[in-house]
């Protein structure tokens, strides 16, 4: 028996638009890195993604959008996360997301966002970088 | 032991053994649970602090295993059945298995995609949990999980296998109810007499039975099932279609009287005896091991075997005698 405390990654799709492709290659690539990884599927509500999150005690939680809505569902997951005291989460999210807007989502805890060209390898690295070395609750 | 009450509501822990997680736990609140499960799946020693104190508040539930092979609908099967102990008003704990990558160790858990509209239900808990290595159909800590899922005042928990073929048949051994899914297409009539996984339904189910082939799998099952001795349980063979919500009344009816007979017929009280002693000794060997294990590596004869094994100096029966041997 380990000890050692495997992180486990949410990766969600929020709101309407049904392009999973690149939620899956990134689950795909993590799970290749060795984490454990849960995929949600599409059309995620900020609830139903929170309440993921929570069952799952997910250490890292990757939002994947194409709609362009970002700037109202990233938000919205923040707050239910934070109504579930998830807020020990470290949050990252992926979609056609224009540079200003990644600021305003910087400041509410998304640390990183990858846009189109954006290489797996990075994002494993930015995920071992950033998760959390939580071991007690 | 004795007449536990359901936990859940107003039960207190005395203050000897009280963790404050585990009584948040048995207030209901959702997000000490999901700590004790991570702690319990890891094998920290908050879980296991956790299930000493949750143990006996456990012993609840109705625990039902859903196993078939990959593609067969077993998230399907076990959204329909949640839906439906969530319309009798019953809460529901899921556990959902996918397997480990041999290579990475890591893993890619996708039951929950078949499950999205319980998300939202809060007496709904579902939790994903990977193989680890685990060889049985199941996780290593799945029996652990269980408890604390029980204990957290789940009246049923769902326990779905990895993908199953032939042998991964731990799950006979953690729930009471274990339904074994076929599907059409998968082989001739030559599996149904094989050993292994056919033979550990209480109740066998023909998923996808609208598509063609359904009535043939189903004939063959009935066949060389009809050669089972009969100890007091008839395994039923339904015909169902999961996505269509067919026949899943039919097996929500053979689920209860499945229990039933458990109950009425003594195999319950027989069944957490078998599984107390299993229980007992898979732990035990686990803990011998890593005793053993964390001697001989201190003191440095692990590799020194492993060595003379490759070097085939020595058989592995001798090397392993030696390593328990030597303190």
């Amino acid at each position: 028996m380990t000890t050692e405390r495997k992180l486990k990654i949410v990766i969600a799709k929020p709101g309407l638009d049904g392009h999973d492709r690149g939620a899956k290659v990134v689950a795909r690539a993590l799970r290749d890195a060795g984490f454990e990884v849960v995929y949600t599927g599409i059309r995620q509500t900020p609830e139903m993604i929170a309440e993921t999150a929570l069952q799952e005690d997910a250490d890292v939680v990757g939002l994947s959008i194409l709609s362009g809505a970002h700037l109202e569902l990233f938000p919205r997951v923040v707050a239910e996360l934070k109504k579930r005291g998830m807020d020990d989460v470290v949050l990252f999210g992926g979609g056609i997301i224009p540079r200003d807007d990644i600021i305003q989502l910087e400041k509410i805890g998304f640390k990183g966002i990858f846009g189109p060209g954006s290489s797996t390898l990075d994002i494993i690295e930015w995920v071992r970088n950033n998760a959390p070395t939580r071991d007690a609750a | 032991m004795g007449a536990q009450q359901r936990p859940h509501t107003g039960r207190r822990l005395t203050a000897v053994v009280t963790s404050d997680l585990s009584q948040r736990l048995l207030d209901g609140d959702r997000h000490a649970l999901t700590r004790i499960l991570s702690f319990v799946e890891n094998g920290h020693t908050e879980g296991r602090d956790a299930l000493r104190v949750l143990y006996p508040c456990s012993g609840n539930a109705q625990i039902i295993g859903i196993t078939g092979p990959t593609g067969s609908g077993k998230s399907t099967l076990t959204a329909v059945l949640a839906r439906a102990y969530r319309g009798l008003g019953r809460s529901v704990g899921i556990i959902a298995i996918d397997p480990t990558s041999p290579f990475s160790h890591g893993a890619l858990l996708g039951d929950r995609i078949r499950m999205q509209d319980l998300t939202a239900d809060p007496e709904v808990f579902i939790r994903s949990m990977a193989t680890r290595g685990a060889l049985g159909g199941l996780a290593a800590a799945t029996d652990d999980v269980v408890t604390v899922m029980d204990s957290a005042g789940k009246d049923v928990i769902l326990v779905e296998t990895v993908g199953a073929g032939q042998d991964e048949v731990d799950i006979a051994n953690t729930a009471h109810t274990t339904i074994v899914i076929s599907i059409p297409g998968a082989g001739d009539d030559m599996q149904a007499i094989k050993a292994g996984i056919l033979e550990i339904a209480d109740i066998l189910v023909v998923n996808k039975s609208d598509l063609p082939g359904a009535d043939t799998v189903f004939k063959q099952l009935h066949i060389f099932m009809s050669l089972d001795r009969n100890e007091g349980w008839q395994v039923p063979i339904l015909k169902v279609s999961a996505s269509k919500n067919e026949g899943t009344s039919e097996l929500f009816d053979a689920i209860e009287d499945h229990r039933t007979y458990l109950a009425q017929s003594g195999r319950l009280d027989a069944m957490r005896r078998q599984r107390a002693r299993r229980q007992l000794l898979a732990v035990a060997q686990g803990q011998l091991l890593a005793r053993t294990l964390a001697q001989a590596e201190a003191a440095g004869t692990l590799d020194a075997l492993i060595e003379a094994i490759a070097a085939r100096e020595l058989d592995p029966h001798t090397a392993a005698a030696r390593l328990i041997s030597a303190e």
